[in-house]
């Protein structure tokens, strides 16, 4: 029976543990998942205390409409089982919003929430196919899927050359998992359209390794321009594999997590990424007024601005999380009047976020119903001289044909 | 204090032969029964309800595993595979077979992913006969990734690009499992037939051939077990259950996707029959307990007691590194104090209370 008197202790002491823990009533409550730990960390570890940031800096002006908003985190080290826990904790807190980490944590948590309606983002993982409102009415990918980002990619070649790709040869270097492969039909679909040449090359995981491939595609394959969409510890070993090729860094572009400070670090620094162009779904760099707030936050309270704010693609991309939740539970508390809001208020909150840009950090979304992924838009940074620098506006490109393949998906 | 062994006199085979030899044993299973089956349902919340599902997953898998590891004393590196295995096939049937009208039930699909995965259990079982210890280990090492590999480059399995297939939740009678308590007993009902499938493995003529595997694999050979059949028999079974378990994880996030089942779930698996106890039904239970329960409860009590000496900004941020320090460090701990998995310390717990208070 000692076993029972464990079991009972235990759960009375957790049970207590999560009454103590619960938001009170006027407090607005945000599931926020993390990985600080786990093969994510990189990510994780800048990405969470920028939208913790953004968050205080909500609170600091006096939250949404006079209501606080409290973002619970939990590290879930992008591992599915700890994701599901925190979500089931999340929703007994009463969260209005839950936000997953990782493509399999969304994956295992996309049915759930919509039987429990609570919407969720999944900026930058998941499929494609999650941008359809109406067949996942309750998951927001917020930011250009990867099939955007491709076509955007695409479409930047093609600028380079003059707006003529016939002929080139194009390299589609990727991380070898589902999401890596993500970008492959608009690839093949372009390249029929376009009249280029184009091959894929896959990188096994865990990416750290990649020699054969960069020698392939520098010196047999010989290509005109690569789309490179690693993630993880890879990219800088790409990079780096990329420097002692030889290769102009200007002729390559690499998709939204093959692009970070960490990495061009561990890759030999600045001089080595020179003239590589990346994609980015929110801006980066320091230059952005709400930066600037959160810095003069900083010093309101005497306090030094965090180092996590010197790697502004992932700390940027926190803050733009954030702002986007805080933005759909500004737009529902708005239409409802009150502080009384449901998962469901959030969601229509989001899905009425139109022309929000947070002073030029972010494109000019446009969510609806159908469109959750806010009109796919991104811009290019290229690194010149040890930061990053815009070399578009914001753009997106082949809509209608990324549209096209995204209904037959759905059909198939 | 409890109850007295002696005074229970035998007069029967079948009553010498009974899995539960003593009242206190019967009655102990009816009382957990009832806490598991009705009290649980009817009064925890459904964030207990929910990592109960988890953890009652997690012990088909770990026993399937146990009786690889711990009774027939094969290693396998490849559990969180032969899962995969069973999740792809129950999704590809359920997706694409209907029949009264609706999508295969799951009392077609839970066995038929068991059986595909024993099928492939069975083939990378065919070394074992070879090769030992380590080098099994690595020989179900490379299991594991061919098996990740195919269902990852396969679309004809893995259903496209995104190599994941949504599910609908099962159903019974046209009733559909969506609520926490209905997933929950759903779970349960599949956790307890384990058990008892693998109590009962344990004491027939195929159990006792694996634990004289495992004891001595030349003395059983000369006494005339087929060492080869018994050890496939044994990758079989433990791929059957690991099969299940990728189906029941289907069924419970209603999707399937080779991501959840890498590598890192296989050393969990190997974690939680090691830390329970090699060889111990009841210990399989308590480690999978131990291995899905004890990251969560640090996190609880580090959120209660973290802002009595931290900045409670600060604490997302330590949180989880100090999980895993302890995590890592109650490991160490307890295979130092007790080698012997958790069975051996709720053992030495009993051992304890039989003779209290007259201990001499």
């Amino acid at each position: 029976m000692t076993f029972l008197k464990t079991l009972g202790v235990a759960a009375a002491v957790t049970a207590g543990l999560a009454a103590a823990t619960t938001a009170n009533a006027k407090d607005l409550a945000i599931g926020m998942m993390c990985d600080r730990t786990g093969p994510t960390a990189v990510t994780g570890t800048v990405l969470c205390p920028g939208y913790h940031d953004y968050i205080d800096l909500v609170n600091s002006k006096g939250g949404v409409m006079g209501n606080k908003i409290v973002a619970n985190e939990i590290d879930i080290e992008y591992k599915v089982p700890p994701a599901v826990e925190a979500y089931q904790r999340f929703k007994q807190d009463g969260a209005v919003l839950i936000s997953p980490y990782g493509t399999p944590m969304v994956a295992a948590l996309l049915k759930t929430m919509e039987e429990d309606k609570i919407p969720g983002t999944s900026a930058g993982f998941g499929t494609a196919a999650a941008a359809n409102g109406e067949k996942y009415p309750y998951m927001f990918p917020i930011a250009a899927s990867y099939w955007s980002q491709t076509a955007a990619a695409v479409k930047f070649i093609k600028d380079k050359f003059g707006g003529d790709l016939k002929g080139k040869k194009v390299a589609y270097i990727f991380y070898d998992n589902p999401a890596g492969r993500e970008g492959i039909p608009v690839m093949t679909h372009l390249a029929k359209k376009e009249g280029f040449e184009w091959r894929e090359f896959a990188v096994p995981a865990p990416g750290l390794e990649m020699g054969a491939q960069i020698l392939d595609i520098t010196r047999r394959f010989r290509a005109d321009f690569i789309i490179a969409h690693v993630f993880g510890r890879a990219p800088a070993v790409m990079l780096k594999e990329l420097k002692r090729s030889g290769y102009p860094m200007d002729k390559v572009i690499g998709l939204v997590w093959a692009v970070s400070e960490g990495d061009i670090a561990a890759a030999g620094g600045w001089d080595v990424a020179e003239g590589y162009n990346t994609i980015q779904f929110a801006g980066v760099g320091s230059d952005y007024p709400v930066l600037q707030q959160i810095r003069d936050m900083y010093k309101a309270n005497g306090k030094e601005q965090p180092k996590e704010m010197d790697f502004t693609v992932y700390y940027n991309r926190g803050v733009f999380q954030a702002a986007m939740h805080v933005k759909a539970i500004e737009n529902a508390v708005k239409k409802k009047g009150s502080a009384d809001i449901t998962g469901e208020d959030v969601r229509d909150g989001m899905r009425a976020i139109k022309d929000f840009s947070l002073d030029g950090l972010l494109p000019p979304l446009q969510l609806s119903a159908k469109d959750h992924e806010g009109g796919g838009f991104v811009r290019v940074f290229q690194v010149q001289k040890g930061k990053y620098v815009p070399v578009t506006d914001w753009y997106r490109a082949y809509r209608e044909d990324v549209l096209k393949l995204l209904e037959e998906e759905h059909k198939g | 204090m409890f109850h007295r062994e002696c005074g229970y006199y035998k007069t029967t085979y079948e009553s010498d032969q009974a899995i539960l030899p003593f009242p206190i044993a019967k009655q102990a299973i009816v009382g957990f029964l009832i806490l598991f089956l009705l009290v649980f349902p009817l009064f925890a919340s459904e964030y207990y309800l929910s990592q109960l599902c988890l953890v009652g997953i997690a012990v088909v898998g770990a026993l399937g595993l146990n009786i690889l590891l711990g009774y027939t004393g094969q290693i396998s590196i490849g559990h969180a595979a032969f899962m995969s295995v069973g999740a792809y096939t129950a999704a590809n049937l359920v997706t694409r077979i209907e029949i009264f009208g609706g999508p295969l039930p799951f009392w077609i699909a839970i066995p038929a992913g068991g059986c595909m995965a024993a099928l492939v259990g069975l083939v990378v079982g065919i070394p074992s006969l070879r090769v030992k210890g380590l080098y099994l280990a690595i020989a179900t090492l490379a299991a594991q990734f061919i098996i990740e590999w195919t269902i990852n480059h396969s679309p004809s399995i893995s259903g496209g690009a995104a190599a994941a297939i949504e599910v609908q939740r099962p159903s019974i009678l046209g009733w559909h499992l969506n609520d926490q308590w209905e997933l929950y007993l759903f779970v349960m009902f599949f956790a307890i037939l384990a058990i008892i499938a693998t109590t009962n493995l344990i004491r027939s003529r195929v159990g006792r051939a694996l634990i004289a595997i495992r004891d001595q694999d030349i003395a059983a050979e000369i006494i005339g077990i087929n060492v080869f059949k018994y050890k496939l028999y044994a990758f079989a079974i433990s791929s059957f259950f690991a099969g299940v378990t990728g189906v029941l994880y289907m069924y419970y996030f209603s999707i399937a996707t080779y991501e959840q089942f890498q590598i890192v779930v296989s050393i969990d698996f190997l974690a939680m029959c090691i830390i329970g106890g090699l060889g111990s039904i009841v210990g399989t239970i308590f480690g999978a307990f131990f291995i899905i329960m004890l990251p969560v409860m640090i996190r609880l009590v580090m959120e209660f007691i973290g802002p009595w000496f931290m900045d409670p900004s600060y604490l997302p941020q330590v949180i989880g590194q100090l999980r895993l320090i302890f995590f890592g460090g109650l490991i160490i701990v307890f295979l130092i104090l007790e080698p012997e998995g958790l069975n051996r310390l709720w053992q030495n717990i009993r051992n304890y209370f039989r003779v209290w208070p007259f201990s001499y």
